[in-house]
């Protein structure tokens, strides 16, 4: 058992995949001698070699479309986006060509490809840092879409990613990249595609992933405080999503509140408000309330703390939800 | 300043047999094959002509949804599929039905595609003929990636010709315009990729000039990208056998990619939605007309003695009997089932979507009657797909 930051954890997982098997290669900007723009990749070129570890042209479409080329010859590529601003030069590759392939192929053709995406805001960036696009990739058939929120979570689950035979797309949460938290390597993972109870509770559920989990155990650690237990649910996998944890916790709790960075407005806490209702109806005590951003494109990051959900906003959506 | 246009330097076109079905002689690149291959690569492009035309033809009589022609371009098609090597591979655009021909695609795979059976239907990896792509010019970073694979496999340079292979990325003028062909040469050009990037310049992107994609011939781009380019008259099956080869034994020795500019010109609409005549002139297409891939071949076996009108009408006969048979398989083709769709979109079924497809089949089973309204192929798109 090690304290070890999530940079260093991916750092590790990526390790172990390449070791694990000769067909994964690494594909990015900056990602070779650099060790990437935030050091996920350090030294793993110098101790693979520029073959496995390939310093890519500056062109997100020209890097997955190659990707794409890759696995049908037999690879396994894992991608790295350098910011989620970048992301959508790669669109139609990501979306037109790489979702398809196994559907178009009446499955002949298999598309291993994990594609790493730092995401979210708090880091102080300029414009295009500090996005939250995962709602795209989940609305599209043919990607499976993951967040890691801790260390331990980010070491296992990039290698279930780059193991999986869907292609998956993986998003970082950047500002959690260099807080420690406790490593166990000897331990056995739970699935990739399983959402967990991060923090047990009884009154309501705060649904979050990526780096909002960090900002809902606090309010709920601040919630004690007022007599508030609060049920902490870290969803890890965004498309498919694992409902089942959520109903059991929504028939448990009968008030449910979601939480992201991005956009309200047609985002992940939509999607599961709108299955919650189908499924949990009767047990719900009160409407299922979002958090989120607002529905404005990423501010300068002279305001982006306001912007960004806290532990205030969830606070007073949990006041709100008790109140009916 | 030099002058970029590319309008003061003599463009050069690799010409190995005439519109009159001369045989010239080019200091660069040859044609070293006997009679016989020719008379192939007439059987070949006569064949991938009928193919086209019956698409055509059932496109007109409603059975196909929509077919992309390559009227016109058989040439620039069989003679780059021919110079394939066993080991080879081609990522093709959607109008690549000669190069599909010479790699052994059944037709009726094109077809049903254009049918709106399946979405390509044909084994990729055991054709070495990668599915059909219809958004312009993303298999271009396909065909790079592939070929940056099997250098990675150490299939290139090694002298072995049952090991050493190439890519070949097909692709038209319009698409020379597109992030992804650019984005192509440049990746390619960095890692040595083991490529060909094979133009076909018919002169229309739908209903676009070339002179709206390009200031300069094509094939002089290659050379901002660091590798060679060539433009070949892409009517002639000789020169651009010839300069496939070429290109693929270059890109297979490990001296990596390059760029052949077919300079044909597109007979047909852009797809049977098109009309043509709205933005070009008949004088054009009579001028082409002129300088067709098919006759001059037809002239020069005349002229060599070796075509007979046995020969001919032979080739004839078999091309009118597989467009028979084309059309029969075409029109048999079973509608498919929606529900069998949702088991094709990933490695591994969601348990999402497998609840989704299994209350779909539930809703249709609620139907009077046995047959299901899928059965019939008509199935309306009224169930909101929740779970």
């Amino acid at each position: 058992m090690t304290m070890v930051t999530m940079a260093k954890a991916l750092n590790a997982g990526l390790r172990r995949a390449l070791e694990a098997d000769p067909k994964v290669v690494i594909a990015g900007e900056d990602v070779g001698k650099l060790g990437g723009v935030f050091r996920v990749t350090e030294s793993l070129q110098k101790d693979f070699g520029e073959h496995r570890v390939i310093d890519s042209p500056l062109a997100e479409s020209g890097i997955v479309g190659t990707a794409v080329g890759m696995a049908l010859r037999g690879y396994r590529p894992v991608c790295e986006i350098q910011f989620d601003g970048f992301i959508y030069p790669a669109f139609d590759q990501i979306v037109s060509q790489l979702a398809r392939l196994h559907y178009r192929s009446r499955g002949l053709l298999r598309m291993p490809i994990v594609i790493r995406v730092p995401y979210g805001g708090g880091i102080g960036a300029v414009e295009h840092h500090s996005e939250s696009p995962e709602a795209y990739f989940c609305h599209t058939p043919g990607l499976k879409v993951v967040t890691c929120s801790n260390p331990a979570d980010a070491y296992w689950m990039i290698q279930q990613a780059i193991a999986s035979d869907d292609p998956i797309i993986f998003f970082e949460p950047k500002r959690r990249y260099h807080e420690r938290a406790e490593l166990d390597e000897s331990r056995t993972p739970p699935p990739l595609h399983s959402s967990r109870v991060a923090r047990p509770g009884t009154d309501v559920t705060l649904i979050a992933y990526g780096p909002m989990v960090k900002t809902c155990l606090e309010a709920a650690e601040a919630a004690t405080e007022e007599g508030h237990d609060l049920e902490v649910i870290d969803l890890r996998t965004l498309s498919p999503l694992d409902m089942a944890v959520v109903y059991e916790s929504v028939q448990k709790t009968g008030r449910v509140i979601t939480v992201h960075e991005a956009q309200l407005n047609l985002g992940l806490g939509a999607e599961l408000a709108a299955r919650i209702t189908e499924q949990c109806f009767y047990s719900l005590e009160a409407p299922v309330l979002r958090v989120g951003g607002f529905d404005i494109p990423y501010p300068p990051s002279r305001v982006e703390e306001e912007y960004l959900p806290d532990l205030d906003r969830v606070l007073d959506m949990v006041d709100r939800s008790l109140a009916y | 300043m030099s002058d970029v246009s590319g309008a003061s330097g003599e463009v050069e076109l690799v010409q190995l047999l005439t519109p009159e079905g001369e045989r010239l002689e080019h200091p660069e690149y040859s044609f070293s094959g006997d009679d016989d291959q020719i008379k192939g690569f007439y059987h070949d492009m006569v064949l991938t002509r009928r193919i086209d035309t019956e698409a055509t033809a059932l496109q007109r009589q409603g059975e196909l949804g929509l077919w992309a022609s390559c009227l016109g371009q058989e040439a620039a098609q069989v003679g780059s599929g021919r110079a394939l090597g066993k080991q080879d591979f081609v990522f093709p655009t959607y109008r690549e039905h000669g190069v599909a021909w010479c790699l052994g695609v059944d037709a009726v795979h094109l077809l049903a595609l254009f049918r709106g059976v399946d979405l390509g239907g044909w084994d990729a990896q055991q054709t070495r003929f990668h599915l059909y792509t219809i958004v312009i010019g993303a298999q271009a970073l396909h065909a790079t990636g592939y070929a940056m694979g099997v250098e990675r496999d150490g299939l290139v340079g090694t002298g072995d010709p049952d090991r050493d292979m190439a890519v070949v990325g097909y692709f038209g003028d319009g698409a020379t315009s597109q992030g992804d062909v650019n984005e192509a040469f440049i990746f390619a050009s960095s890692y040595n990729a083991p490529i060909v990037f094979f133009c076909q310049n018919n002169q229309w992107a739908i209903s676009e000039p070339i002179e709206r994609q390009s200031r300069i011939p094509l094939y002089r781009r290659a050379s901002g990208f660091g590798f060679p380019g060539v433009r070949v008259d892409g009517n002639d099956v000789l020169a651009v056998y010839a300069a496939t080869t070429a290109a693929l034994e270059r890109a297979r020795s490990g001296s990596g990619p390059s760029l052949i500019e077919a300079y044909t010109y597109r007979m047909g609409a852009h797809t049977t939605s098109d009309d043509p005549t709205k933005y070009r002139l008949a004088d054009e297409l009579e001028h082409w007309r002129l300088k067709d891939p098919i006759e001059r071949v037809r002239a020069y076996l005349r002229r060599s003695g070796s075509g007979d009108e046995a020969f001919f009408a032979d080739v004839e006969a078999e091309a009118a009997d597989y467009a028979a048979d084309l059309r029969a398989r075409c029109l048999a083709l079973p509608d498919p089932k929606l529900l069998d769709f949702f088991d094709l979109v990933y490695a591994e079924q969601t348990p999402l979507l497998a609840e989704q497809k299994a209350n779909y089949a539930e809703y249709l089973a609620t139907f009077e009657g046995s047959e299901p309204r899928e059965e019939l192929g008509q199935v309306e798109p009224a169930y909101s797909g929740g779970v």
